[in-house]
């Protein structure tokens, strides 16, 4: 009695955690395990173009599924990594990488958090310096 | 002295750079298409509704032309559509559809409720033509010249503005009117 509803229980959870698997659509089957990790970390690192801030991979969009299809026949093919991303970047532009090159119109881009951190280290070392020379913590207004 | 202006100079350009992103607001998910200046790429096509009639990329080059990628499940084609039709209705420039992802039968629907603006149509059941397009969204319309090479895309609904400004002094010969 209570195995058979166990059974019942078993069944009904991997049915439920078998959902996310399909969610995504159409099922692609990978033989190799090895090009299977590959197609993962691939989609994980290409934009949806239709939902912007949504990779590949989670993107339930219609066209993320033509470009699964197509980045999964380019690898059964015998395409590189590179090769599929050059594909979609002539199509689509660097924007279909959430990791986009560094090229003069991306260098803000790039350099902004350095600038930033450096840019805030530098005040803090000034405030700090000043508050030193005034142990009061007040600052001292000369004008 | 310096000191007090920093704030109102950071507080200033605080505002500038949140003006700018307002200004943008609207144009934040279009994305450059990498295509422009290049040659359409190749396809091969059934014709809406002829599944035994092909068109080729080379069928359509000549004279200057208008892809315009419309499906009857796109709102905003709706929308556009009497541009599109008093553009092609003005004799300036051909246009030629490109059905996107689209069932025929709702595809035919849509021309004969709403009127066929289109020289050609090509239907792209699978989605595979519009990809190698960079096409993103409905509706899109890409500005190819006389030898196949694209000067421009627009990527959502046209608008006369669009095509006065945008499109049709693009193909205009050179000296009358080029920008």
């Amino acid at each position: 009695m209570i195995s058979s509803q166990l059974k019942i229980f078993l069944a009904v959870v991997t049915v439920v955690l078998m959902v996310p698997a399909f969610a995504a659509g159409e099922p692609l089957i990978f033989t190799d395990p090895e090009k299977e990790a590959r197609y993962q970390q691939l989609t994980v690192e290409l934009r949806c173009l239709v939902c912007q801030n949504q990779n590949l991979a989670d993107s339930d969009a219609p066209l993320a599924q033509d470009l699964r299809r197509e980045i999964y026949d380019m690898m059964q093919a015998g395409r590189t990594d590179d090769e599929i991303k050059q594909f979609l970047i002539d199509r689509y532009g660097d924007f279909v990488l959430y990791k986009p090159p560094v090229k003069s119109n991306t260098l803000v881009l790039w350099l902004m958090p350095a600038v930033l951190l450096f840019g805030g280290a530098l005040v803090v070392i000034i405030v700090v310096r000043k508050r030193g020379l005034n142990p009061g913590g007040q600052e001292e207004e000369s004008s | 002295m310096i000191g007090r202006l920093v704030p109102i100079i950071l507080f200033v350009l605080l505002g500038l750079l949140l003006a700018v992103g307002l200004k943008i607001a609207d144009h934040k998910t279009e994305i450059p298409s990498p295509l422009i200046g290049k040659k359409i790429p190749e396809f091969s096509l059934p014709a809406l509704g002829q599944a035994d009639v092909t068109i080729t990329n080379e069928d359509l080059i000549g004279q200057p032309f208008l892809i315009n990628v419309w499906a009857s499940w796109c709102p905003t084609c709706r929308i556009e559509h009497p541009y599109v039709e008093e553009l092609a209705a003005s004799g300036r420039l051909r246009v030629i559809g490109l059905n996107y992802r689209d069932e025929e039968e709702d595809a035919l629907a849509w021309l004969e409720y709403f009127g066929d603006p289109y020289a050609l149509n090509m239907a792209d059941v699978s989605g595979r033509t519009a990809i190698d397009f960079g096409v993103y969204a409905a509706p899109e319309s890409f500005l190819v010249d006389a030898d196949g090479y694209i000067l421009f895309k627009q990527i959502g609904m046209l608008t006369p503005e669009i095509i006065e400004k945008e499109i049709l002094p693009r193909i205009q010969p050179a000296g009358s009117g080029q920008p």
